[in-house]
């Protein structure tokens, strides 16, 4: 038998068998989606990230307060949308990665190696990975910001979005950003890139994170801006004591317990 | 060793390219229903997947100064089923020269609905309002017109949500205590602020307003509520 | 080889017959029997509107797209209904065309009834918004995001109706991709006012702004553009004009990775 030579995608065809083939109508377990508003700016001394803090399962709000921007190195961090778990994953695992690479070199791991592991990794998947990230860090070379979509190609600009809210958020980078804004004119335009997306889009929502990435430095503005905060509700709702039946009572002795006369250890 | 080749994947048959009628405006609607008024009440987002056609879309309509109807699913079919109905009250009025009491409104809804049986109404109505003895009244609608007279309930797009809820604090289920309601209307409002303040925080079709409708014998009143927006 | 005639022939090939006539049968069920059931042809995309201090402003660009292909570059996508109200089309070009033919036809019986109403936006959004319904009722839609824009006896009308009947009225509408990429930028600034209404210059301002996002991001948009507005003064629609835009960004930019 001839040996087959690159990928393997039997799984692939086998899972779409077993969902769409004549008999079969499995359903695959569904996963979590974070409708997401992500972006990411280039300033004067460095990068903005930005994220919105709603994780969702089809229409429900499965998170009001996830994390969103990802660390990847002391110098690198990473906002995803996308799958939930895949975002995550990859995350994580490039940044291992990214860690073994600096101790294997010796030196900080540049921006460039992180998102061409990431991009491999992302490719070598064909898109079944379904990542859709932004990263942005400094290093020696200065500050860098990419993003990486899920099939594996890769994008540098200087101002870029992702996710459902992708197109409220550039709405607002189109008509605002400027080339070497400062700093907190950076932070405050991805704030309200952000909230764009928070306010337009439903899969978005909740808070704003931040984080910004500087020479040497990098602030996480974890719930930077809470928009959305719930209002105080008209009444408590306590139940009275009892209200759950004891449908049945049984107490075990688990230990033996042997009245002892201190008196006579003593002795 | 591969014997037999893997079954390849079958793609599902391709239909012509046919035209979906419906569209899904989402939003929640709940009514409940005390001894002597009756309360319907309905978010006003209307939504198109993932967007928000806009904030203040009312899916609940005053019918007469006893009954009030909500809605949601479908905007346009919603919209078109109280518009229907409307005329025909006016047409009732003006035959029997008084107004529809609720409870003929529900059974005339109910045959709306069914005459629509193999071209549904997209819509999820309840239709809340007081009957002929002045008591309030709640009837819960499927979108073909099966009809059922309940104390609360509701519908939409957080009825999930929402439906335990009401089944805990007003349906007083599950309970071991004796506990008994008294259901007063400021205890009942609260309630429902509370609900769709609920709904808000998991469901992303609901959100940016609630109406709700107070149904008394003497009359009926509006109140806005404001909810988050994102 | 056997050359006797087959006794049962007739019956071998009425079996095939069946077979096939079964799987013609099959091939035929994909196929509804009468299609009135359409896809836009040759589109327009965004239409803009806002309400204002004077009445309503609404924009369009002047492009019919045939799939991505700009086939009609200088397309009018507003059009005047009677002194007080515009309409500004979305999606298909032909479906909108009979939409005016509808609106000439409504106006003229108006005209001929001469009872001194004037058909309020209002009005007019009814009408339309019913059509659109019907046709979608009748499974054979007329291809459209439409806006209505009105403004009489003091008092400004906006309201959308789409290809489904769906409706809503709002201080600013946004169909196509300006629902996504306009109107975040709309509700802010409506929002920044704090319920006082925009002047002509500011919301003149505010549509070109969003006009030239659009033209940035939506790649079947044009940057060549007409405003409508209607106040007291009646509808007047402009000649088309150009957004100053800027791409300097581009030269900073160098491939895509390393």
């Amino acid at each position: 038998m001839a040996t087959k030579t690159g990928f393997n995608f039997d799984n692939y065809q086998r899972n779409l068998f077993l969902e769409h083939g004549k008999e079969n109508n499995m359903k695959l377990p569904k996963a979590t989606k974070t409708g997401t508003t992500i972006v990411g700016l280039m300033f004067k001394d460095g990068i903005v990230l930005g994220a919105d803090t709603r994780a969702t399962e089809g229409p429900i709000v499965a998170d009001k307060n996830c994390e969103k921007i990802h660390y990847i190195a002391p110098n690198m961090y990473c906002c995803g949308a996308g799958t939930a778990a895949d975002t995550e994953m990859t995350t994580a695992l490039i940044s291992s990665n990214i860690e073994l690479h600096r101790l294997n070199t010796g030196r900080e791991a540049r921006v460039v190696t992180a998102m061409t592991m990431l991009k491999q990794l992302l490719f070598k998947y064909q898109g079944h990975i379904g990542a859709a990230l932004i990263l942005g860090g400094v290093d020696c070379t200065g500050p860098h910001l990419y993003t990486i979509y899920p099939h594996g190609s890769t994008d540098k600009l200087p101002y870029v979005t992702m996710g459902s809210g992708s197109l409220a958020a550039m709405a607002v980078f189109e008509s605002k950003y400027k080339k070497d804004l400062e700093r907190q004119e950076a932070i405050d335009l991805v704030a309200e890139a952000i909230q764009a997306g928070i306010f337009n889009d439903m899969g978005s929502g909740s808070n704003v994170d931040v984080c910004v990435l500087t020479k040497g430095k990098v602030d996480y503005l974890r719930n930077y801006i809470k928009p959305n905060v719930r209002k105080e509700k008209e009444q408590v709702y306590k139940f009275n004591l009892g209200v759950t039946p004891v449908i049945k009572e049984s107490i075990r002795n688990l230990v033996d317990v042997v009245e002892v006369n201190e008196m006579e250890i003593d002795q | 060793m591969i014997s037999e080749p893997i079954p390849t994947a079958q793609p599902a048959r391709q239909m012509a390219n046919r035209f979906d009628p419906y569209e899904d405006n989402g939003g929640t609607t709940m009514a409940l229903a005390g001894e002597d008024f009756c309360i319907v009440a309905a978010d006003t987002r209307q939504s198109d997947g993932y967007h928000i056609n806009c904030r203040y879309a009312p899916k609940a309509h005053q019918l007469s100064d006893k009954t009030v109807i909500g809605t949601s699913g479908f905007y346009a079919d919603g919209i078109c089923l109280v518009k229907r109905i409307k005329q025909r009250m006016e047409w009732y009025y003006h035959q029997h020269d008084k107004v529809m009491s609720t409870p003929a409104l529900a059974q005339l809804l109910s045959v709306m609905l069914y005459q629509k049986r193999f071209f549904p109404y997209y819509c999820f109505t309840i239709l809340g309002g007081l009957d002929e003895e002045g008591k309030g009244c709640v009837f819960d609608y499927d979108s073909v017109g099966n009809v059922e007279r309940v104390k609360y309930q509701a519908e939409g797009s957080g009825k999930e949500l929402l439906q335990p809820f009401l089944d805990s604090q007003i349906g007083l289920k599950n309970r071991a205590t004796d506990d008994v309601l008294d259901l007063t209307e400021e205890k009942a409002i609260k309630i429902v602020k509370d609900a769709f303040s609920s709904v808000t925080e998991r469901d992303i079709h609901t959100g940016d307003c609630v109406e709700i409708y107070i149904i008394r014998k003497d009359g009926i009143e509006c109140e806005k509520y404001p909810l988050k927006r994102d | 080889m056997n050359t006797y005639p087959n006794p049962f022939s007739e019956a071998i090939s009425y079996q095939r017959m069946e077979q096939y006539d079964q799987e013609h049968l099959e091939s035929l069920s994909n196929i509804s029997p009468m299609t009135r059931t359409q896809q836009p042809i040759v589109t327009g995309t965004s239409v803009l509107a806002v309400k204002y201090k004077d009445g309503i402003m609404m924009t369009t660009d002047c492009l019919a797209s045939y799939g991505s292909l700009a086939r009609f570059k200088n397309i009018e996508r507003m059009i005047k209904v009677g002194n007080s109200t515009i309409i500004g089309a979305s999606g298909d070009m032909s479906d909108f065309q009979y939409i005016t033919y509808l609106m000439d036809k409504l106006m003229t019986k108006e005209y001929n009834a001469n009872n001194g109403q004037p058909l309020a936006p209002e009005n007019i959004y009814e009408y339309l918004s019913q059509v659109m319904y019907q046709r979608r009722n009748k499974f054979d839609p007329l291809w459209n995001a439409l806006v209505v824009g009105g403004y009489q006896d003091g008092k400004s009308f906006l309201g959308y109706v789409n290809l489904r009947g769906t409706t809503y009225q709002s201080d600013t509408i946004a169909t196509g991709y300006g629902a996504y990429i306009a109107q975040p930028l709309l509700r802010n600034a409506v929002e920044k006012k704090n319920g006082e209404l925009f002047t002509e210059e500011e919301a003149k301002k505010l549509l070109d702004d969003c006009m030239r996002v659009l033209f940035y991001r939506d790649a079947r948009s044009l940057n060549k553009l007409q405003r409508a507005t209607v106040t007291a003064a009646g509808v007047t629609i402009s000649e088309p004009y150009s957004l100053e835009t800027e791409w300097g960004f581009a030269e900073h930019i160098r491939g895509y990775g390393a």
